[in-house]
């Protein structure tokens, strides 16, 4: 609750922007940010779009889905099938890669990014 | 402005929804607010008997105030809602807030039905529901010596045990039915129920109609419709539930005939803003009194207000037990019985044990039964009602345990990985099994942490514990090829599955026949076979984002985040024109042109944004996708035959031409090559492709399943000397066994290899026609050969799809500046990645 004071919210794009159980990419002060729509859960997250592993801007093209018990969310980079948390951002495919996460709101049919 | 939910009721069901809430709620976009009527937190209603067995209410919480507060979550006990003003959309409490709300759930729960007898307001009558309700009974009970419950069911035989803990001599159980627990069990189960419980000190009256409490101000004894008395100073009257539907209805939803508040499957009641769950509601002109439904509920309306759609479908009732030491047990259709079923029953009246399982009348699937005595293979037989297992030779083996010699095969290893374990917690044995395996978990209590298996109604425990035990057993022999966690199905499985039910869309794969929000390694295959079947345009109807990054843009993604374009050049012919538009198009757009192996020219390193423009521009020329990015068709490659080659004996371009064009756009389980060759020397490696022709004086050889790659195999000869139209009948038909029996990603090789009879086997199906399938595949090729469009030209053309090739969405003209290239001789390659 106390942590929504600090974030800056930025406007990234419209919802529709967005392809439904997939994710687009939006330049936000200069950074490269995934934003997926996850409509299949009603939730949307947004990662940084810099795979770790090959150092390729290419999240938000991944296939995004869920893993495991808690149906943890998570997106598949296109490269090498690299898995990330849309939640943690930490690598479930063994790796000790760790991808940036921002809070996402979607209000009006504006999807904001908090940075 | 955050929207409110407003919460009425704190039980199980309503703490279950808020936990769910707030945990899908990402962008904290509810407030919530709880009205509960009791003076604590909602505690484990299930274990209620616990609590007379030592357990204490903070034992029995299932999260304490703290909780609530940690979550933001607004909780207001001691304090019914009395007054929902609908118009307003505000509710009231019995204390007089009066609180807003966006979206109001009612989770009221239900309240003990107390039948009309006179007498029941008397000192020393009770119900058994609530924390209260047990202070109460337990300090009546100090004095109390002889008690009797009202009701044989379920949770009348719970009350007779906590009578029993609290120490009275004599306890009766009065059932107005012929049986005990007359939704479960039927009258044979009843019966060794009923001497299996009097040996454990209970006395059960069945048939018995209560006519009068007696007493002077406190309770004395019964007078029952048959004249009979009997003298007791404690009575609990466990005769059912009733809804707790009072407030909705004084406000006008509409609610059920005989109590219950009416929602759809969505749980949505006759107000869309008013949601009912739990034993509140009643769905499928239904009231589940269980726990778990009451939790999917929960979940349904939680990830509706985030914004995602499920539907609460009629849930499986099966129960498992212990009462007072007594295992019970129901599941499936436990009263199903001839003619259409067949009764296997099992008595031991010596040992109090009755079972009975219902079979198919073919024999084949159970379909439900009943327990009583020895439930320890009510999981086992629960999971192969649900998933449909096919039963071994001797199915009473299920019910009494393998009696010596090789086990039955149907034990905890045999059921499926989607088989729910925990159904409180929709744990599957795929989720628990993962555990013990990848992360080493082998304690019950480390499963019960890191899944929640085991932590609702506690059924599932041995069950859980034989899966550590087994799965240890046998680490890593799970054979079964299924697609991923989300499908307990094989390929060729859901190929057959996908079919019949015609389904065109993943949402619908997933929704019928999976769980789960699916992953990269399901969202392909599927993608693959509704294209096989439905030959459908790839990116339409949500398909866009299951397909694998190659085919969602309709292009192959290269080391520095570009594209490369192929488009079709059948049989490798191409007009000068059109080569010279291939050599502007690159140059426009600067792209690196190579020659490929399957004689085609690949433009790398185009921006995703450029695509549909480059496309555009071949599509005007002639030109259609090459699928180079799919698993599909490829190339058909080919020498240059007859036409001018001094040995060719057929025209092998025109051949390859016509195979290509027939075949293209055609998606399979992995990427398809082909070549003609027109003559013997074979120069267009016709014996290196997953289909190759090489013409003969006669007419044409057809060699199957050879491949290049890291395993290469020549192909085998399937026929010989044939014209062309049975060389593209039987091609039709090899393809088409191929798409519907391969694994994902397996070429025809491989296929072939783990065919039993191999090529002979290959041979009788395709040319012979032993499946009788020839003239089904005919006719469904001939669906797909027709349905091909270029995919490109749709893109081309749909101001919708092209929207989607940009790099950035909110720059839709500024190009990835992270994509770097080097110069190399005179053009360029992708920067080297690091």
């Amino acid at each position: 609750m106390t942590l929504e004071q600090t974030i800056t919210w930025h406007v990234a794009c419209y919802a529709d922007d967005i392809p439904e159980n997939g994710g687009a990419c939006a330049l936000i002060e200069g950074e490269q940010v995934a934003i997926y729509n996850f409509s299949r859960r009603g939730e949307w997250y947004a990662t940084q779009n810099l795979c770790p592993h090959r150092q390729q801007m290419a999240l938000s093209r991944g296939m995004i889905g869920s893993t495991g018990t808690d149906s943890e969310p998570k997106v598949a980079c296109p490269f090498h099938k690299k898995t990330f948390s849309l939640k943690t951002g930490l690598c479930l495919s063994g790796d000790a890669y760790e991808i940036k996460t921002y809070p996402v709101k979607v209000e009006d049919g504006q999807v904001f990014v908090g940075m | 402005m955050k929207k409110k939910i407003v919460v009425v009721g704190n039980g199980m069901v309503g703490y279950k929804f808020c936990d769910k809430l707030v945990a899908k709620d990402i962008s904290k976009q509810f407030e919530i607010t709880v009205f509960g009527e009791e003076i604590r937190p909602a505690y484990d209603r299930v274990h209620l008997s616990e609590y007379f067995a030592g357990k204490t209410a903070e034992d029995l919480t299932m999260a304490s105030e703290d909780w609530y507060a940690e979550k933001g979550i607004n909780l207001i006990l001691s304090d019914p809602i009395m007054d929902i003003d609908r118009e307003a959309k505000t509710v009231r409490s019995h204390h007089g807030i009066v609180q807003d709300y966006d979206y109001l759930i009612m989770a009221t729960g239900s309240a003990a039905f107390v039948p009309p007898i006179p007498g029941v307001e008397k000192e020393g009558v009770f119900v058994y529901r609530t924390i209260e309700d047990l202070d109460l009974m337990q300090n009546h009970a100090k004095k109390a010596t002889k008690g009797a419950v009202i009701g044989g069911g379920l949770l009348g035989l719970e009350a007779a045990k906590a009578l029993l803990d609290l120490g009275l001599k004599e306890v009766h159980v009065v059932e107005f039915a012929s049986r005990l627990m007359p939704r479960q069990i039927d009258e044979a189960g009843s019966n060794v129920l009923k001497s299996k419980l009097e040996t454990l000190g209970l006395t059960i009256h069945l048939n018995k109609n209560t006519q009068d409490i007696e007493g002077n101000g406190t309770i004395s004894g019964m007078l029952f419709a048959d004249g009979s008395r009997l003298d007791v100073d404690m009575l609990v009257i466990s005769a059912g539930i009733k809804p707790r539907d009072e407030v909705a209805r004084a406000v006008g939803l509409d609610v059920g005939v005989r109590g219950g508040i009416v929602v759809n499957d969505a749980l949505q009641t006759s107000d869309p803003n008013i949601f009912a769950i739990g034993e509140c509601a009643l769905a499928h002109q239904m009231i589940y009194g269980l726990v778990a439904p009451g939790y999917e509920m929960a979940e349904v309306v939680a990830t509706f207000l985030v914004g995602g759609q499920k539907e609460f479908l009629p849930y499986d009732m099966s129960t498992k037990l212990k009462l007072i030491g007594v295992d019970v047990a129901s599941f499936g259709d436990a009263f199903i019985q001839e003619p259409n079923a067949q009764t296997i029953v099992f008595e031991n009246s010596a040992k109090g044990v009755y079972k009975r399982i219902n079979i198919s009348n073919d024999g084949k699937y159970l379909l439900g039964g009943v327990l009583v005595g020895d439930a320890d293979q009510y999981n086992m037989l629960l999971q192969n009602t649900k998933n449909k297992i096919i039963l071994p030779a001797d199915p009473e083996d299920l019910m009494l345990g393998s009696r010596g010699g090789e086990s039955a095969g149907s034990g905890v290893m045999a059921l499926l990985d989607e088989a729910l374990i925990c159904s409180c917690e929709a744990i599957t044995k795929g989720a628990i099994c993962h555990e013990i395996i990848e992360n080493g978990i082998t304690t019950l209590d480390g499963i019960k942490k890191c899944t929640k298996a085991g932590t609702g109604c506690g059924g599932c425990v041995p069950m859980v514990k034989d899966l550590i035990n087994e799965t240890m057993k046998s680490q890593g022999v799970f054979v079964r090829n299924v697609i991923c966690e989300h499908f307990n199905y094989t390929r060729q499985e859901m190929y057959d599955l996908v079919k019949i039910k015609g389904f065109r869309t993943y949402e619908d794969v997933l929704n019928n026949l999976g769980h789960g929000d699916g992953c990269e390694l399901c969202k392909p295959p599927v993608a693959s076979i509704l294209a096989s079947l439905w030959n459908e345009m790839i990116l339409e109807k949500g398909n866009a984002t299951i397909q694998d990054s190659n085919d969602r843009f309709l292009a192959n993604i290269q080391k520095n985040g570009t594209y490369s374009v192929v488009p079709r050049i059948p049989g490798g012919e191409i007009t000068p024109d059109k080569l010279i538009v291939l050599g502007q198009v690159a140059k426009k757009y600067s792209l690196y042109t190579k020659i490929t192996g399957g004689q085609r020219i690949d433009l790398f390193g185009a921006h995703v944004g450029d695509l549909p423009d480059i496309w555009e521009e071949l599509v005007n020329a002639g030109f259609e996708s090459g699928h180079a990015y799919g698993k599909s068709l490829r190339t058909v490659k080919s020498c240059v035959g007859s036409t001018w080659c001094r040995f060719g004996v057929q025209d092998a371009v025109s051949f390859a031409i016509e195979v290509e064009e027939r075949y293209r756009g055609l998606r399979s389980p992995h990427k398809l090559k082909s070549a003609v060759s027109g003559c013997t020397r074979e120069c267009a490696e016709a014996q290196s492709k997953d289909f190759g022709i090489i013409a003969t004086e006669k007419g044409w050889n057809l060699y199957v399943c050879g491949n290049g790659g890291v395993k290469p195999r020549h192909a085998e000869l399937l026929a010989t000397d044939i014209d062309s139209a049975t060389c593209l009948k039987y091609i039709d038909r090899f393809l088409m066994f191929y798409i519907k029996t391969a694994e994902p990603l397996t070429r025809t090789a491989p296929w072939l290899d783990k065919m039993e009879g191999g090529i002979n086997y290959l041979t009788t199906v395709v040319v012979d026609d032993v499946l009788g399938m020839g003239e089904t595949w005919d006719e469904e090729m001939s669906l797909l050969v027709e349905a091909y469009k270029c995919e490109w030209k749709e893109v081309v053309e749909s101001p919708e799809l092209r929207k989607r090739f940009t790099h950035f969405v909110n720059a839709p003209k500024l190009k990835d500046p992270n994509v770097k290239f080097e110069p190399m001789r005179e053009m360029m390659k992708a920067g080297e990645w690091k």
